[in-house]
């Protein structure tokens, strides 16, 4: 059973009409017990970091999400819900969960802010991990984007992919367990889809 | 590079999608569902529904066509129509829409764009505005599916919502609208120069090139149209192609 967190916040409808069209097994919920059941969590997210980590800690799931992240449960974080997995974010100047050390930045940029649409996506395939987690997606191909900070991890090497708005930022990381992604994949199609199936496999 | 969005627009009302001439004239256009199933495989980068006669009948959105039409769509999905409380907007969220556009209510009460954009994130939030020329280079905001004329500037409203909140814009051109005969390219061209967040431009579309004069003068960032797609005169594939061909980046 994958548990869809419910924190009030972003898109979970979303998320579960995905997860429900390649027939897997999964609940929206906010319930201790079922994330510490689940076999995997996924974070989804649109929203404000601030009101983000305030509706976390409101409920008690913040040092939850962080202890079964520790445990090495499966996790997928998805635009906010990656931002949130950072040490700290410039939006309300929000501490977040500090489970991945780094910063998440305002978009300082001549584009128009926040950054609304599909980008293309460039990966490296440096491990067997990745290329399970990109199996029939081509490299560049387009993902959904709506995002007005990005995230900066202080270790490089867990940036596996890379999308170009003004700056080079990381659209993904990977970190041990964790899996985590600027752009929507819930929102990307077919491709978005596959992306989906692919982390489901691995976990 | 961030690509140029081609958003088919479902305008409803009474559960079916319908479209007009200049905010009248309503034409039944068919199954809000089968139409979004449609231009999701066809490629259309993102959906808008709006329940255009919410406001006017002072009712709330219809909820349950937003759910059956989220579950079958892959792409983003904006919803607008009848937005008055964070707590609306909440529910059309909740029921599976991933950005939310509000008009009259955010215009006859402007703190509930920041109010939205603090909870949910100004991404999430999208000013949709009906414009319409008065005078030369002057436009005003026009609410209540335009039906009133507000005496606001619509450059001075635009540059106001999104100081408050709005993470982009849906501009309408009530003049333009279901003429067919283009889109308003200067009004367009104003209010994307006056804000820094993206524009989808509206009304107006009647033939390919259309497209192409919106983006390449209008300096939008996506183009809706209604009539065009559902009436099956275009598919989403032959204007992306085409804009391709002429050098518009674009998601094929």
């Amino acid at each position: 059973m994958i548990v869809i967190i419910d924190y009030g916040l972003g898109n979970l409808g979303s998320v579960k009409n995905t997860l429900n069209k390649l027939g897997v097994d999964s609940m929206i919920s906010k319930s201790i017990d079922d994330i510490k059941k689940a076999d995997a969590l996924i974070l989804p997210g649109v929203g404000s970091a601030k009101q983000g980590m305030k509706n976390l800690k409101e409920r008690g799931l913040d040092k939850i999400l962080i202890n079964e992240i520790k445990k090495g449960k499966p996790f997928l974080g998805i635009c906010l819900g990656m931002q949130l997995l950072f040490s700290s974010s410039e939006e309300g100047n929000t501490e977040c969960l500090n489970v991945v050390d780094g910063k998440v930045k305002k978009f300082s940029t001549n584009l128009k802010v926040p950054q609304i649409g599909w980008n293309q996506m460039k990966y490296q395939r440096s491990n067997i991990k990745v290329q399970k987690l990109f199996k029939k997606i081509p490299n560049k191909s387009s993902f959904y984007f709506v995002n007005s900070y990005y995230c900066q991890p202080d270790d490089k090497s867990i940036v596996v992919g890379e999308t170009e708005y003004g700056v080079n930022f990381c659209s993904i990381l990977i970190k041990k367990n964790i899996v985590a992604t600027q752009f929507h994949p819930e929102k990307s199609g077919q491709i978005g889809q596959q992306f989906i199936k692919n982390w489901i496999k691995l976990i | 590079m961030i690509t140029k969005r081609i958003i088919p627009c479902l305008d409803m009302t009474e559960g079916k999608v319908v479209k007009g001439i200049q905010f009248v004239n309503f034409r039944d256009a068919g199954d809000p569902v089968v139409l979004a199933k449609q231009y999701d495989k066809q490629g259309a980068d993102e959906l808008v529904f709006l329940d255009i006669t919410a406001t006017t009948e002072n009712r709330n959105i219809l909820l349950d066509v937003v759910r059956r039409t989220a579950q079958n769509v892959s792409i983003p999905f904006s919803v607008g129509g009848g937005i008055r409380s964070v707590e609306d907007m909440r529910l059309v969220l909740e029921n599976g829409a991933d950005k939310v556009a509000v008009n009259t209510g955010a215009f006859n009460n402007p703190k509930l764009i920041t109010d939205c954009a603090n909870y949910f994130g100004r991404q999430c939030v999208i000013l949709s505005l009906d414009a319409r020329q008065v005078k030369k280079n002057r436009w005003n905001v026009f609410i209540n599916g335009g039906t009133t004329d507000t005496g606001t500037s619509a450059v001075e409203w635009a540059k106001k919502a999104v100081a408050l909140g709005a993470g982009e814009i849906l501009l309408t051109s009530i003049d333009t609208d279901g003429m067919k005969k283009g889109f308003d390219i200067e009004l367009t061209k104003t209010i994307s120069k006056n804000v820094n967040v993206p524009i989808i431009a509206s009304g107006g579309a009647g033939k390919i090139e259309d497209f192409y004069e919106v983006f390449k003068k209008g300096r939008t960032d996506a183009a809706l149209a209604a009539s065009l797609f559902h009436f099956g005169e275009l598919t989403i594939n032959q204007v992306k192609n085409y804009l391709r061909n002429k050098k518009i980046p674009v998601r094929l």
